[in-house]
């Protein structure tokens, strides 16, 4: 019974998901792009950096970038944690 | 699996041979992450490639005396201090402000003429700084990691 | 024929092949390949959305002349999931050798009760 219900959900979720994809713009003319159009152009003058993609990850959105270098170290030390304590109860 | 087995001939040659070269062609992806596709994350992802192939090919004993683990961990520390001070030397004007770029006095300060052109290395301000110093969290950090899987996930105790 | 909305169907059909994995299988090492796809398909999601017919990659260094090119915001933040999804499948995998040396399995129907 379980097992139908899951399957009926799961079923309905998948096609509103389909209808979703399908109708989102058509592909190859996105509708909002003033805010790429100002990075594209001015990102050489004020920035100097050839690459538009590096300048926006590292000075236009530089904050995003320090919340990402968290959430990396907070799982490394995670899983450095979790390591030491399954070493010690082998003891 | 047992504890003595090994790797063919052929994986443990060529591990000699191409591991200097994937490192060298990883700190190339992570230097010229302001003119080409690539950066601190991506050549970070490299360099730890280069560190897991050794693993996968001699066992831990291919880490002896080339990679110190307490080093490691003390190495992506001073990463993560490093890309927070490049972000507070603009602090006058903001937080993250690029303080090197436009500037021909400081190392990384020329600047770039509009349109496609060859890239000169010594552009774009503070950027080259930022991804040496994410690029070494994210060498360091993913190494940590995969020593820390497959050493600590041993039922006998080793190193 | 053209193409119509295939490449966001695609990845519409990763996110739904990741679901039924998180919904119908026990295995834990199933369930963490499941999540995976989940982001996989997402990511691919972002950075589909930000392509415009006939462009090039937004570099400047060797550009072809005169040609367009695609947004680049959506690249930078598919950059910040990448390393995100690689952090939580780092945990996810960690937590799942633990269970499996106190449990002894790796059913994710046998693990229920908490234990001291």
């Amino acid at each position: 019974m379980k097992k139908v219900l899951f399957f009926v959900s799961f079923l309905l979720f998948a096609s509103l998901l389909l209808l979703a994809a399908a109708s989102v713009h058509p592909f190859g003319e996105p509708t909002e792009t003033a805010m790429d159009d100002y990075f594209i152009a001015n990102s050489q003058r004020e920035i100097a950096a050839n690459n538009a993609c590096t300048a926006i990850v590292f000075d236009y959105r530089g904050f995003d970038t320090l919340g990402e270098a968290t959430v990396l170290y907070a799982a490394v030390v995670g899983v450095l944690v979790a390591f030491r304590t399954l070493r010690k109860e082998e003891r | 699996m047992n504890s003595d087995y090994r790797m063919s001939v052929v994986v443990r040659t060529i591990t000699r041979l191409t591991y200097g070269l994937i490192i060298v062609f990883g700190f190339y992806v992570i230097m010229h992450g302001h003119l080409t596709p690539g950066g601190g994350f991506q050549g970070g992802a490299v360099v730890s490639s280069a560190f897991a192939l050794l693993l996968v090919a001699f066992g831990s004993a291919g880490l002896k005396g080339r990679v110190n683990r307490h080093w490691f961990q003390t190495l992506e520390e001073v990463g993560a201090i490093f890309f927070l001070a490049l972000g507070l030397f603009g602090i006058g004007t903001a937080f993250f402000f690029n303080l090197f770029a436009n500037n021909p006095g400081v190392p990384f300060g020329q600047s770039v003429p509009f349109g496609p052109n060859s890239g000169a290395v010594s552009t774009a301000g503070t950027l080259p700084w930022m991804n040496w110093a994410v690029g070494l969290k994210v060498l360091t950090g993913l190494t940590s990691v995969v020593i820390a899987m497959l050493i600590g996930g041993r039922k006998e105790e080793r190193e | 024929m053209s193409l119509g909305n295939l490449p966001f169907i695609a990845s519409a059909m990763l996110v739904i092949l990741g679901i039924y994995t998180l919904l119908f299988k026990r295995n834990l090492v199933k369930l963490v390949v499941g999540g995976s796809l989940i982001e996989t398909g997402v990511n691919l999601f972002l950075v589909t959305f930000g392509y415009r017919t006939a462009g090039v990659a937004p570099i400047y260094t060797y550009a072809p002349a005169a040609k367009r090119m695609v947004l680049p915001t959506p690249q930078a933040l598919t950059l910040t999931s990448i390393v995100i999804g690689m952090a939580t499948t780092a945990l996810l995998l960690s937590f799942a050798i633990h269970v499996y040396r106190h449990h002894g399995t790796l059913d994710a129907r046998k693990v229920k009760e908490l234990k001291g």
